[in-house]
């Protein structure tokens, strides 16, 4: 018969059970995190401080501004945005409320007029722009490369690859560590016999715009496996592998999580977080660090820009120190706006960023910009008008 | 008004309460407020049906332009094709979300349901009788915990304590031909498998809260006829609690279900956001309908991509209009609460 | 309570019986498995958060927005706590009125088929999911007025509203008929017995499924996605500008591979635990009995 004390005595023995058996699996898992490892010491072009341009030609500060503003866009810029955002707070007292939403992000909010400027990696086009509420303005902030970060515990230097490997790796034809193409980029490293975890965004981003730029240019295997180059460039790619991550940080986040993970980042966030990051083979058939000085190599031959600056600048150099996944990347704001104090606070904003900014932006890890782009990136914010008169001096 | 209350306007008269109006303006007032609460409560009906409205509207533009259905029969996601292929195939096919939320919330189903009710159970009929209460205050502590905090953890502590006995499953059962594809490797953590488990642990007290309710309303005659024919606790749960409560367990598992189906942070988090087509292993990477449009929505920008996006949220919106009202229909068959 | 207590056994063990009692002990164990499996989850979760929450937080936490550079240590979410307080108190103004209200009707005076289609349509809305709240409130108001804190507030009001009205209706259902006639008896009008003596009744119960109510909309963290947006360093109270929320705080800081940021993040995520676990305790201090779906 079923007696009570059956069913009493099991109690007593299970109910101290649970939270001694939680605590030890919580103990199991705190383990998680990223796991990187610091990359490899920069190579000899990498090497010593990154001097700030000390730019002074900006326009002079309009007076009325507005104390905060809204923006949204590019992951990423984000944290380059950050510390900008944080600094200008404190010398002028806007706060300039930028949200890492991701390029397509901020474009979209552009175009919904749901924000006081956006910013994006990769332009807008002009089928974008028709489906704004007006003309708008596009000028650099800044340029940086974008790395292929992985996470292979025993791997501390930079591993050598070329654009048709990371594309075959990216569309999926390339599923293991050990793959010949990746050993023969590699013969002196001893490369795990490890699934890869291919990491891209989930969300519409000009850092897959600048690295999908890069695969199309260098990957035929990447083209055909997407489908014709209309499909293997853009904002969002159809990604036939992987996982999605959520902005830079999600994907960040993913490759430190996984053992054989590989994803693309922006540098700066590879650096913060101690992911080792890859030499990729340039035009002129050399193996480059990512990092300030050889992104800028990277634009460093480019004179002839166009008026409205809308320039694709990744792979392009035949420098034999380029770093060739380079890119730059755009604030979105409207030309003809409506309300003064927005708009003086913006052209004040992006008058620091384009001038004292670009020094901020050497220690972070972000490449100015060249002295020709920023001097026409400066004639941009003249651009802007209120009520049909320009808001800068 | 009924004859009480106009007989009742004398005794006032007589006893003036403080609260006593004239006669007129009383009944004004009283159907002026008798009118405020039926217009709040045609704001119910009136936010459900603007809902509905709006997000059909807004989709519309894709639905006229890929015809009505073409989301729902096609099971590719990829909005940066939409400018190639202007008019067909319809690059914003669903069928791979809806697959995923099914799934998700089956995986979620199938673990929470059977350890819902046996909490419920052991709250109700096992237990020793000071212990219920507080057992049953914990189970429901359960549902407190935010959605959001759930998907750290998940990613945090549930990853790598499965990572082990998934990697086992996947180069065990995994590597035989054909009915070892779906428990395929490599598992890189994020999954459907992840989503359902994190699913199962969301939706666990919400089935167990209702549970309970259903194996209370056993009669109490049932259960001493059953204990005095000799029965056994077990037996005496089989014979008198179960066959009754079949249909509240049915109802409880599809509010389950209902709240699985529109979970969305937790399982963004952990399902890996693969969204362009279905990936056969469970232990893949893949997206729902909450969470395609948790990623994509603030920024679509790809022609149609925002409407198709809307379009996924008015096909959600059914799936949950019709698992709700399936399950509050059972229930209350059920049950009177 | 229907508890039975069962006879010990009398009967000389048969081999036909020993069989039914080791079906009885095993299938306890699996029941009783069940129930520790359940409070292993929610111990393995409280106590996950809060061993990696307590080594974060800190008072500065509480007090400091986050450091400009997501890599750097320090700082707090006092932006997403002051931005959460600020976005839930408006939809709780917005959805207490209009759910006691439809409670009072579908109770005290509706009839028919409108009373039982709100009752319906109010426990449907209980289960739409947030997200698609979410994507109605992005459609009706931010492509017209843009991101905000009040577009966050309506979206939450929104999820708030059934929650309000299932536990008033619950709570009103209680109030005995006899208080009712009895008022109704002494001359008072049908809304004066509403306000005077149904509401007053029922108002430890009412309260209590409002304070879940908050738990619940604190906690809401995907139709904010969409409505309030963020605004990741700055403190914001004005809540018709893009504000901060908790909950998109600890969000976009658990999806992040900054370690720094990771443990902002927790520490959030124990900071809204600990909230959300005060309301449900005191909410349940206030009123024993709640309907069971508003957990």
């Amino acid at each position: 018969m079923g007696d009570r004390s059956t069913g009493r005595s099991w109690f007593s023995v299970m109910l101290p059970a649970i939270p001694v058996l939680a605590v030890g699996l919580s103990a199991c898992g705190s383990g998680a995190g990223s796991s990187g490892v610091p990359s490899a010491t920069p190579s000899p072009l990498c090497a010593g401080v990154n001097t700030p341009p000390g730019h002074t030609n900006g326009v002079a500060s309009v007076s009325g501004g507005a104390s905060s503003l809204s923006g949204a866009g590019g992951t990423f810029v984000a944290p380059m945005m950050s510390i900008w955002s944080a600094a200008y707070n404190t010398s002028d007292h806007v706060q300039v409320a930028y949200q890492s939403v991701g390029s397509g992000a901020g474009i979209a909010q552009v175009q919904a007029a749901t924000v006081d400027f956006g910013e994006s990696d990769a332009f807008m086009t002009d089928s974008d722009i028709a489906k704004a509420k007006g003309p708008v303005v596009q000028t650099p902030l800044v340029q940086a490369p974008v790395v292929v970060a992985y996470n292979l515990p025993e791997i501390t230097s930079g591993l050598h690859f070329d654009g048709e490997t990371v594309g075959k790796i990216f569309a999926g034809q390339i599923t293991t560590w050990n793959d010949p193409a990746i050993k023969k980029l590699n013969p002196n490293v001893n490369v795990p016999n490890l699934p890869i975890a291919v990491v891209h965004r989930s969300d519409g981003s000009g850092t897959t715009f600048i690295f999908s730029d890069f695969l199309t240019k260098e990957s035929p295997t990447w083209v055909s496996a997407l489908g014709g180059k209309d499909k293997s460039v853009g904002k969002t790619i159809a990604w036939p592998v992987g996982i999605g991550g959520k902005g830079n940080e999600g994907v960040s986040a993913a490759v430190g999580q996984n053992s054989g993970g590989i994803g693309y980042l922006e540098l700066s966030y590879a650096v913060a977080q101690n992911l080792t990051y890859a030499d990729v083979k340039n035009k002129a058939g050399s193996f480059i660090q990512p990092c300030v000085k050889t992104a800028a190599n990277a634009t460093a031959g480019i004179t002839d820009y166009p008026p409205d600056l809308r320039i694709d600048v990744v792979d392009v150099s035949t420098d034999a120190d380029a770093y060739p996944i380079t890119g730059l990347t755009w604030a979105l704001v409207y030309q003809k706006q409506t309300d003064a104090a927005k708009a003086a606070a913006l052209v004040n904003f992006f008058n620091y960023v384009l001038t004292k900014g670009q020094d901020v932006a050497a220690t972070a890890d972000y490449t100015p910009l060249g002295a020709d782009l920023q001097k026409l990136c400066v004639g941009q914010l003249r651009k802007i008008t209120l009520n049909g008169t320009p808001v800068a001096a | 008004m009924s004859p009480a209350s106009a007989g009742g306007i004398a005794a006032i008269e007589r006893h003036p309460l403080p609260i006593a109006l004239r006669g007129e303006r009383r009944r004004l007032g009283d159907s002026v407020f008798g009118a405020a609460v039926a217009l709040t409560g045609g704001v119910v009906l009136l936010v459900l049906a603007a809902m509905v409205v709006f997000l059909v509207l807004q989709g519309l533009p894709a639905m006229r332009h890929y015809g009505f259905f073409s989301s729902i029969t096609s099971q590719r996601w990829a909005p940066s094709e939409a400018s190639a292929t202007l008019s067909t195939p319809n690059p914003y096919g669903i069928v791979q979300f809806i697959y995923g939320t099914v799934l998700t919330s089956l995986i979620g189903m199938v673990i929470a349901v059977p350890l819902a009710v046996g909490a419920a159970l052991v709250i109700t009929d096992v237990a020793p009788r000071r212990l219920r209460r507080p057992l049953s205050s914990l189970v429901d502590l359960l549902a407190a915990v935010p959605s959001v905090v759930y998907g750290f953890w998940g990613l945090f502590a549930l990853i790598p304590a499965i990572r082990p006995v998934v990697d086992f499953i996947t180069s065990t059962l995994g590597t035989v031909p054909v009915i070892g594809v779906p428990f395929g490797g490599p598992f890189f953590g994020v999954s459907y498998f992840t989503a359902g488990l994190v699913l199962a642990i969301m939706i666990l007290p919400i089935i167990a809260a209702v549970c309970r309710e259903v194996f209370r309303s056993t009669p109490r005659n049932e259960k001493e006829a059953a204990v005095a024919l000799g029965a056994t606790r077990w037996e005496m749960i089989r014979i008198a609690v179960l066959p009754r409560a079949r249909s509240g367990i049915v109802g409880a598992s599809l509010i389950g279900l209902g709240r699985a189906v529109g979970e969305t942070i937790a399982v963004t988090m952990v399902i890996g956001n693969a969204v362009l087509h279905i990936n056969p292993s469970i232990f893949d990477q893949g997206a729902t309908m909450s969470s395609v449009i948790a990623n994509e929505f603030t920024e679509a920008t790809e022609p149609f991509h925002l409407e198709s996006l809307f379009v996924v949220g008015f096909w959600l919106l059914i799936v949950a209009l019709v698992v709700n009202m399936l399950a509050r229909v059972v229930v209350r068959r059920g049950v009177s609460l | 309570m229907t508890d039975v207590a069962l006879p010990a056994a009398r009967f000389r063990q048969r081999p036909a019986l020993r069989r039914r009692r080791t079906k009885n002990a095993v299938m306890t164990a699996l029941l009783l498995v069940a129930v520790a499996l359940a409070l292993g989850a929610l111990a393995w979760v409280l106590v996950y958060v809060g061993i990696r929450g307590f080594s974060v937080i800190s008072p500065s936490f509480l007090t400091h927005n986050p450091p400009g550079n997501p890599a750097a240590p320090g700082g707090g979410f006092f932006n997403g706590i002051a931005g959460s307080l600020i976005v839930v108190g408006i939809a709780t103004g917005i959805a207490v009125p209009l759910g006691v209200g439809a409670a009072i009707y579908v109770v005290e005076y509706g009839r028919g088929r409108l009373r039982g289609a709100i009752r319906f349509f109010n426990d449907v809305l209980i289960g739409i999911p947030t997200i698609v709240t979410g994507a109605f409130v992005y459609a009706v108001w931010v492509t017209r007025f843009g991101f905000s804190g009040f577009a966050g507030s309506i979206a939450l009001a929104v999820v708030m509203l059934p929650l309000v009205a299932r536990t008033t209706e619950e709570m009103l259902r209680l109030v005995p008929t006899e208080l009712r006639e009895g008022s109704l008896a002494l001359g008072a009008t049908r809304s004066q017995t509403v306000l005077r003596i149904c509401l007053p009744t029922a108002l430890p119960g009412i309260i209590t499924g409002g304070m879940l109510a908050v738990a619940r909309a604190m906690g809401e963290t995907a139709p904010l996605l969409l409505t309030v947006l963020g605004n990741d360093l700055f403190t914001q109270l004005n809540p018709l500008h893009r504000m901060e929320t908790l909950s998109l705080q600890i969000f976009s800081n658990a999806v992040t591979g900054y370690e720094q940021a990771q443990a902002r993040g927790w520490a959030g995520a124990l900071t809204l635990i600990a909230i959300v676990l005060i309301l449900t305790a005191v909410a349940r201090f206030f009123g024993r009995r709640v309907q069971v779906e508003n957990v």
